[in-house]
């Protein structure tokens, strides 16, 4: 286990409209309960993205912004190589941002960085509500809630795999699938946030990128994720309508 | 007045004493359904011919509405004092009002409605910023549709502070513009016009690209006085904070613009404001003296943290998401409560966990308590204690603790 973990919040200026930074409070908050010191560096527009942190975050943002972070991440040449390479969180418009392409509201299809074998289009209606997804190929990682709102669709192709499989909400608004897992990178519509929501994906995050961890339970936020998934699951509804 | 609007108005208004008997509140809803039910249109013939001022933005809209009411000292206005201002509460507002001048708090989304009903002489614009996302979606979104329902409005006016207000204030005819202050800029890093960088400066803020920039104020702050190219007029409020200043800047540009009010004698009137529609309101409760607040949103709980800093009375804190708070509590961590550290700090709500989770990520303790207002204070011991809700909680709170 790494004595001290450096997380870089990219453009959090522009990609923060929804809660989104408190993915990297998440982070250093479990990190620090292990006794890994954290060292966040927000990343401002006029500023280059470190090329050798330990984890990196993207969060969600309005049109107009995710517009600017795209021009402003494309001008650097670099920064698809350095976020492939490292453990990168990317939620909503930043999952958009990583993939190969994304419409903005008028239809027009934007470049994206192209780290993700996805393609972004939009959803016939803007999906707004909890979501409940069962993750793919991540055993450790137990069911996953969130909140999505977002436009955006996701298609995913070759190389990239799902996060996980959708029991509630929308999601990617292609094959009951939400979120994409592709080399060190996981993306993700869920807000919520998702990683304050669902402890074990920030562990899984953070093993990767400082080893393995011990155990650390949070009773708080196991009693939030009890109650988002009692309301939004519906497994979870119909076990109680029978009474098991 | 048609007779069929002048009998709808009657009927309302019975409608609304029923409900106030019956139910409590204001009435001024059921009134409005009642109103626009059997007079489709009403709002527009009720509105007919009147000096009408809306008044609205992310933040202190409630507020702004009451120091104008107040600075106007008009009698027989009509207004909704309660925020009751979606369609039905405006239709409300004028079934149960007076006949004279109307100044209408007006929600976000529904302002091109209301301007196209109500034809207003002047929109007063006081913010933008995140709120109720999952309801309003995105700001720039608000903003085109406020530009486009400004066009042709004969005067704006605006927070210059704010590029998200003053860009679709530049669509109306004419614009005052007020320094009325801008604490949260989260939702301002790009130009509302054309998308590019927008940058903050000692002396404003602008457009990297295009040339979107602060326009030069007709009126701003120094102090506690509220000053123009040649007037100071000091301002003596009873409602805290440096943001209800601000508001109180938009309020009395408001009235100048109307042009019969005697300035100096309208601001007087504004340390009349005690309270607006609970919030900032003094209650004694169960041997404890409570102060009311309501924080909605990100930029609102910047405001009131900072207007709590210098306190160090125990805190109770409820939460909800349901209705008009909107669904998604994310936005909690779009503010920072360090402020809170060290305080006695108590939560409660339907959402209480989500809160607990937020505040324990910034290290401030907190303790769940369960039920009511009066459960909530009876763990603390007797003396002043500030009750901060969101929008369901503040009321279900305020009903509460005015029980007694």
């Amino acid at each position: 286990m790494a004595d001290e973990l450096t997380i870089v919040h990219v453009l959090p200026d522009l990609l923060g409209t929804y809660g989104d930074r408190g993915n990297v409070l998440a982070l250093t908050h479990r990190a620090e309960a292990r006794g890994v010191a954290c060292r966040v560096v927000e990343v401002g527009l006029d500023e280059r993205v470190p090329r050798t942190a330990d984890l990196y975050v993207l969060g969600g943002g309005e049109d107009s912004a995710q517009l600017l972070a795209a021009r402003t991440l494309l001008a650097d040449d670099l920064v698809a190589a350095v976020l492939g390479a490292h453990t990168t969180l990317a939620v909503c418009a930043g999952l958009q941002l990583l993939a190969h392409g994304f419409e903005d509201s008028t239809g027009t299809r934007h470049q994206g960085l192209g780290l993700l074998d996805v393609e972004c289009g939009r959803l016939e209606e803007r999906a707004v509500g909890e979501v409940v997804t069962e993750p793919v190929d991540l055993p450790e990682v137990p069911s996953l809630t969130g909140y999505e709102n977002h436009r955006g669709s996701a298609r995913l192709h070759g190389s990239a795999r799902p996060l996980g499989r959708v029991v509630a909400g929308v999601g990617n608004g292609h094959d009951d699938l939400e979120g994409v897992q592709q080399g060190h990178v996981i993306a993700t519509y869920l807000h919520g946030p998702v990683l304050v929501r669902n402890p074990a994906l920030a562990d899984l995050l953070l093993s990767r990128a400082a080893g393995p961890l011990p155990e650390y339970e949070d009773p708080e936020v196991e009693e939030l994720r009890k109650e988002r998934l009692d309301v939004a699951d519906p497994r979870r509804r119909r076990r109680h309508l029978l009474g098991y | 007045m048609s007779s069929r609007v002048g009998m709808a108005r009657y009927a309302a208004r019975a409608a609304a004493g029923v409900a106030r008997r019956l139910r409590g509140g204001s009435g001024t809803v059921i009134a409005g359904h009642v109103l626009e039910a059997l007079a489709p249109g009403a709002v527009e013939a009720l509105t007919t011919g009147r000096d009408v001022t809306l008044v609205t933005g992310t933040n202190g809209k409630t507020s702004i509405t009451a120091l104008t009411v107040a600075a106007l000292g008009d009698e027989h206005l009509a207004s909704n004092p309660d925020g009751a201002n979606t369609r039905a509460g405006i239709a409300g507002a004028l079934a149960t009002g007076g006949d004279g001048a109307v100044v209408l708090e007006t929600d976000e989304g529904w302002l091109p409605w209301a301007v196209a009903q109500t034809r207003p002489a002047r929109v007063v614009l006081s913010n933008l910023s995140r709120d109720q996302l999952s309801r309003h979606h995105e700001v720039r979104a608000l903003a085109v549709s406020w530009r486009a329902a400004l066009a042709g409005v004969p005067l704006v006016i605006a927070n210059a502070d704010d590029p998200a207000v003053v860009w679709p204030a530049l669509a109306a005819r004419r614009q005052v513009w007020v320094a009325a202050g801008a604490r949260w800029t989260a939702d301002a890093a790009t130009c509302p016009a054309c998308g590019r960088a927008c940058r903050r400066g000692p002396t404003g803020w602008g457009c990297t690209s295009c040339d979107l920039r602060r326009p030069r104020p007709h009126w701003w702050l120094e102090g506690n006085d509220l000053c123009g190219e040649d007037t100071r007029i000091p301002l003596r409020l009873d409602l805290p904070g440096r943001f209800n200043l601000g508001n109180a800047a938009l309020a009395l540009a408001a009235v100048d613009a109307t042009g019969g009010v005697q300035l100096h004698d309208a601001a007087r009137r504004l340390a009349d404001v005690h309270a607006v529609a609970g919030r900032y309101q003094r209650v004694r409760f169960r041997g404890h003296d409570l102060r009311m607040m309501l924080a909605k949103n990100p930029a609102g709980w910047l405001e009131l943290l900072d207007l709590m800093a210098p306190d160090r009375c125990p805190v109770v804190l409820v939460f909800n998401a349901d209705g008009v708070d909107g669904r998604d509590p994310s936005w909690l961590y779009d503010v920072s409560f360090a402020p809170l550290r060290g305080r006695t700090v108590v939560v409660q709500g339907r959402r209480a966990t989500d809160l607990m989770v937020r505040l324990e990520l910034d290290d401030v303790e907190a303790r769940l308590v369960r039920g009511s207002i009066a459960d909530a204070v009876w763990v603390l011991p007797a003396g002043r204690v500030d009750v901060v809700g969101n929008y369901t909680a503040f009321q279900t709170a305020l009903k509460e603790v005015r029980r007694g």
